[in-house]
Formats: C-alpha cells, structure tokens, sequence
C-alpha cells in the first residue's frame, strides 16, 4: 500500500540546512498495524507528514497504492488527503467554532458529497464512537477523550483506506488512552490500514510492526 | 462548500473582529450613500435638464433666414435669404418624410386688456401642427388652434400660462374674450404649466398664440420669422435637414453648402450635446464615488489579511483533511464580499431614504426644479453593485490566495 525508496528530507539550504529523514525506505501493507517510534527531533513528524501527502520528499520515491505523488499536484494530493487518508492527530485539531456534527461531516463537504448522505454518515460514525448524544456539542464542551473520538470520526468520514494518527494518546489520560487504542485496533480488525505514531507502550506492543527512527533514518525493524 | 458554513465562519469573523468589522462596514456604507447620492443628484438633474430642453420641443428642427457667405451663379454674397408662407407647402410636398411643419411669426408689445387689466406681450401667429411640436400643451377643458380657426381665420387665442396668470389671475380664461390691440379676440385654451430652458423671445409661458392666416390678415408679414418642422423619423433628421436645405437651396438660388445661407437650430443634435455632456458628468461622480469606495475596499483587504493571519491553524486543519484551493479562497471572497454587501446595502438604504425625504423638502424656482430631484434608478443600482462586487472580490482575493498558498504542514504546527 506504502512503498517509499531513498526518502530524503532537507530543510534550508548552506549551513542552516537540516536533514530530517535520510534515505528511509518504508513498506507498508494493506491491513497492516504499523507502528512509528522514536525520541523526538528523530524525524517521525516529518515523515508522517510525508505518507499523509502534507508534505513532499525533498528527493525518493513514494507510492500510495501504487501512484508516484511526485507527480501530484495540489489540488491531488488535497483529493488524496481528503479521500484515502484520515488523520488524526495528538492535538485533535478539530474546528472549535463547529460542533461535534460539523466537524465529522466537513470532509465529506469538501468530497462535495450530497447533504443527505452526509447526514447519515456522520450519525453511523458517531454511533460508532459512542458519540451520537454529543452531536450538536462544540469541541470546548468535550472532553479529551470524546474529541479524540470525534477526530477519528473525521478521519474515518470519507472511508479511506489509511489511517495516520500522531500520537493520538498523547494528551489523554490512560482510560481515555486505552479507549482510543481500543477503538483503533477495532478499526483494524474491520480492515484498515494504520500507521501510528507513539510513544504509548500499549499502543507499540499492539502493532505489527514497528520502526523505530533515529535522526532521519531508520534504526530497527523490531518486528 | 456549504453556504451555511461560510455563513457561520463569517459570523464569527464578525464577533471576533468586532470593530473593525464595523468601521470597515461604516466606511463602505458611506462610500457607496455618496455614490448613490451624488449619482442620484445628477441623473435627477440630467432629467430634468432634458425635460427643460423638452420643453421646446422634441426633434424639432427651426430654420431663420440667413445671409449667404458664398457666391453662386453668378450671384454674389452677403444676400439675403428670406423664408415665405409658400415655403411650408413646397417642403411639405416634396418631403414625406416631414410628419409636422409649421410657420411662427411673432410681435412683442401688443396691448391685451380684459376688464381693467392692460399688459403688454408677445403674439405668435401659428398653424395647428405647432402646439404638438412646441408643446403647447392645453390645460383641461382648453385647446389649442385647430385646422377650422386656421381656415376661417377665427380671432381665436391661446394663452401661456404666465401671461394668463397676469391678465385674469386666478379667474377662468377660456371662453373670456379679451382685446389685443383693440381687436376682440376669444380665449380657447390656456397653455398647461412645463418646464423650459431653451427658448427665444421669452418662455412660452408668457406668449399668445393666434392662427397663422389671422395673424396675416392684421400683420400682413411678408416673410417668415422662422419655419419649424418635425420628421416622422428623429433618426433621418439629419437627412431630411439636408434636403430641406437642398430645396430651400434650389428655390432661393444659393451653394446649399453654403451653411450660412440659412440658420438652422437643431434640436436632435443639441439634444445629442447634451447626453454627452451628462455622460461625462456621470463617469466623473462615479469616479468620485469610486475613489471613496476603494479606500473603504482597503479596510476590507485589511480585514481579510487579519482574518487569514489569525485563523492559519484552521486553514491547516481543513488543507490536511482534504480541503482544496478553492475551499479556502471561497471562503475568504464570499467573506469580503459580505462585508461589501453589507455595507453596500446600507449605503443604498440611506440613499433610498435621502432621496424620499428630498421630496418633501419645499423647494421652488427654476433651479430648484433642475436641482432637486435626484433619481435612484436602474442604471445606477447596477453601477454601484458592480463597483461594490469589485471592490469585495479584490479585497477578498489576495488574502485569500496568501491564504490557501500556505504549506498544510506550518499552517497546522501554528498557533
């Protein structure tokens, strides 16, 4: 599903110049549980941004089922996000001005789906996280763990077929942390690719796999 | 994207920006009631200006004698051209294109007297065809001359409205009889009340007029004062003006290039001087108008800039879950141009209700007539929109492409 040869990424140029991945080569595969870990400042961020089409490798290739991004544009690579990849992030990122509804529903508004379809999807999804009472909330009346769950159920609005979460317990207390692990692991037994992030044990002994980055490069390939 | 949702971040936008919103609002609102106002003064005053020129006449056109600048045919310069009473039937004859013609000659300082009232004025003698192209309208229940007075020579008159107002006051006039220079003459009609800025020998409004074969059987004129006609088509006015030159030309023997032989006042063509005139004035108030206006679409960018800064993060957030370009610049254009709306449709609003109240101002006179009645009208909504939408989109449009050019990675880590 993920293949990436020689991945390179280097900021700035001369003597500010940073290599944050050096020649990472990476294969995921479909249905995989694939674990990310690393002290921070090893580059995990920036290749994270690398698989989720947020950012471009400097130089390498990479395919996501099978297409060279290089040669995406951005209005492709935002169809790519939008479509294939659902992120869920340590700060949830979620839109406080909209409410619990809104915030699932949006992909689906930029997918141009139709208002009814939106509808119901969002309240199955919401369903699906234990949620559907809390629809017309706003983010600030959430807990961590309930927003955390409304931005999996935002990554999970347009069924793409990777999930890309960074370090989504991170901001959680271990109860809500083992909910949306066991969220997680649920959504990969239903078939889903995930690629995460952590620091979180729990998490990392779960995965299938896990590599471990050490300045830009890979260290390990512990499992 | 959602109307709704552009709605809702506009909503917030404004609670969060809260006074410059407004300011910007007032500014923009302000710019277009000047606009509207100053473009609104002037249409009513180009209206109003046209119905004065109205007031003479509409594509008519007057010929006086003249003298001619040429020789011709042996005939040397500086001759006098006269126009004669045979004139009218000759051009008449040979031109179908003339839907009304008439002769007007004219005496100032005759003697009328009704009762114990004595003024002195100027009497026209006219054919029938005269009140449609001249606009001497009549008052309700008065006429104006008609063929019969003209072939029975009636001693038959027709007031201006002024110069009824001096003889009779408020008293009825028509069916009155009145003697102008000790000859009785009846009053048929009283001429109804308009506005006029081009005349000669005085406004209508201060003259009689009586049937041209009456006038002839006291005065006995040998030649015409002057000679007006009206072709059926205002846009073969040119044309038909050359052939009537052409004949008159031919008869009285002078170079029909000879442009001084006879003058001509041409109304179609003053008329055309005149769109021009206020076309030139309307271009410079939009123009003025529009200045103001763009300073305010400053503001406008000012906000939207603000806007953009400050919501990165969200704009990040939205790019990572699949938002496009166009998401991101739609929402910040639909934004500035609500801002221009709103502001835009409280310009008008103020305009609209300055005009209303304009109305019932008491205002009198001549210049009050042309000055005061501004005219909101299609022209000018249209104009404004286009300025305001122009002014919102370009406010919009380069916060919003700063915007959606962001990297989604930095846009996301900002806070």
């Amino acid at each position: 599903m993920i293949k990436m040869k020689k991945i390179e990424k280097i900021y700035g140029t001369g003597t500010a110049k940073v290599e944050a991945l050096r020649g990472i080569d990476l294969d995921i595969k479909k249905n995989e549980f694939f674990g990310l870990i690393g002290p921070s400042g090893s580059g995990k961020s920036t290749l994270m941004n690398i698989i989720g089409c947020l950012d471009v490798p400097t130089s390498g290739e990479y395919y996501f089922e099978e297409k060279d991004i290089k040669s995406f544009n951005h209005n492709q690579l935002a169809e790519i996000r939008n479509e294939k990849i659902g992120f869920v992030f340590q700060n949830f990122n979620l839109l406080p001005y909209a409410t619990t509804f809104e915030n699932v529903e949006i992909p689906m508004i930029f997918k141009g789906a139709r208002a009814k379809e939106r509808k119901a999807r969002t309240m199955e999804l919401l369903d699906a996280v234990g949620l559907a009472g809390r629809a017309h909330h706003k983010p600030s009346e959430l807990s961590g763990g309930e927003m955390q769950r409304v931005a999996i159920a935002r990554a999970l609005a347009n069924n793409p077929s990777l999930i890309l979460a960074d370090e989504p317990t991170g901001n959680l207390d271990t109860k809500s942390g083992d909910e949306i692990l066991a969220i997680f692991e649920n959504l990969w037994k239903q078939g889903h690719t995930l690629v995460v992030i952590t620091h979180n044990p729990n998490i990392s002994k779960r995965a299938q796999k896990v590599v471990k980055l050490k300045d830009g490069s890979i260290e390990n390939n512990n499992r | 994207m959602k109307a709704y949702y552009i709605f809702r971040m506009f909503y917030r936008e404004l609670k969060i920006q809260r006074k410059r919103i407004t300011l910007t609002i007032f500014a923009l609102a302000w710019g277009t009631f000047s606009i509207v106002v100053l473009l609104a003064f002037g249409e009513g005053l180009n209206r109003q200006m046209m119905k004065a020129t109205h007031g003479l006449g509409e594509g008519i056109v007057f010929i006086y004698s003249g003298q001619t600048s040429k020789p011709y045919k042996g005939l040397g310069k500086g001759r006098r051209i006269f126009l004669r009473e045979e004139d009218i039937d000759l051009l008449r004859n040979r031109i179908p294109r003339i839907e009304l013609i008439s002769p007007e000659n004219d005496r100032s300082s005759n003697t009328m007297i009704y009762g114990r009232k004595t003024i002195t004025e100027r009497v026209i003698g006219v054919f029938p065809s005269f009140g449609e192209m001249r606009k001497y309208y009549p008052e309700r229940g008065s006429r104006f001359i008609n063929s019969l007075d003209l072939k029975n020579k009636k001693r038959v008159i027709f007031l201006g409205n002024d110069l009824k107002d001096k003889l009779f006051g408020p008293e009825e006039a028509v069916g009155k009889s009145i003697m102008v220079n000790s000859i009785p003459f009846l009053v048929i009609g009283v001429m109804k009340d308009k506005l006029q800025n081009s005349m000669y020998n005085g406004p209508d409004s201060q003259k009689a007029a009586i049937p041209f074969t009456t006038y002839q059987a006291i005065y006995g004129d040998k030649y015409l004062d002057r000679l007006i006609y009206k072709p059926s088509d205002v846009t073969q006015s040119e044309s038909v003006k050359k052939e009537v030159y052409r004949i008159l030309a031919e008869k009285y023997k002078f170079d029909p290039d000879d442009t001084q032989a006879l003058n001509v006042w041409d109304m179609v063509e003053e008329e055309e001087l005149m769109t021009k005139i206020f076309f030139g004035i309307e271009i410079f108030m939009s123009i003025i108008g529009s200045l103001t206006l763009i300073v305010a679409g400053v503001g406008v960018a000012n906000i939207m800039y603000v806007s953009a800064k400050r919501r990165t993060k969200e704009i990040g957030i939205k790019m990572a879950i699949g938002a496009k370009k166009k998401h991101v610049l739609l929402q910040f254009i639909s934004e500035a141009l609500m801002i221009a709306f709103i502001g835009g449709a409280g310009g008008v609003l103020g305009s609209f209700l300055l005009v209303e109240l304009f109305k019932f101002v008491p205002l009198e006179g001549f210049v009050a007539d042309l000055l005061a009645h501004p005219v909101i009208s299609v022209d000018i909504m249209i104009l404004t929109a286009l300025i305001l939408g122009i002014i919102g989109f370009l406010a919009g449009i380069f916060p919003a492409r700063k915007a959606a050019s962001q990297n989604p990675v930095e846009a996301l880590r900002y806070e």
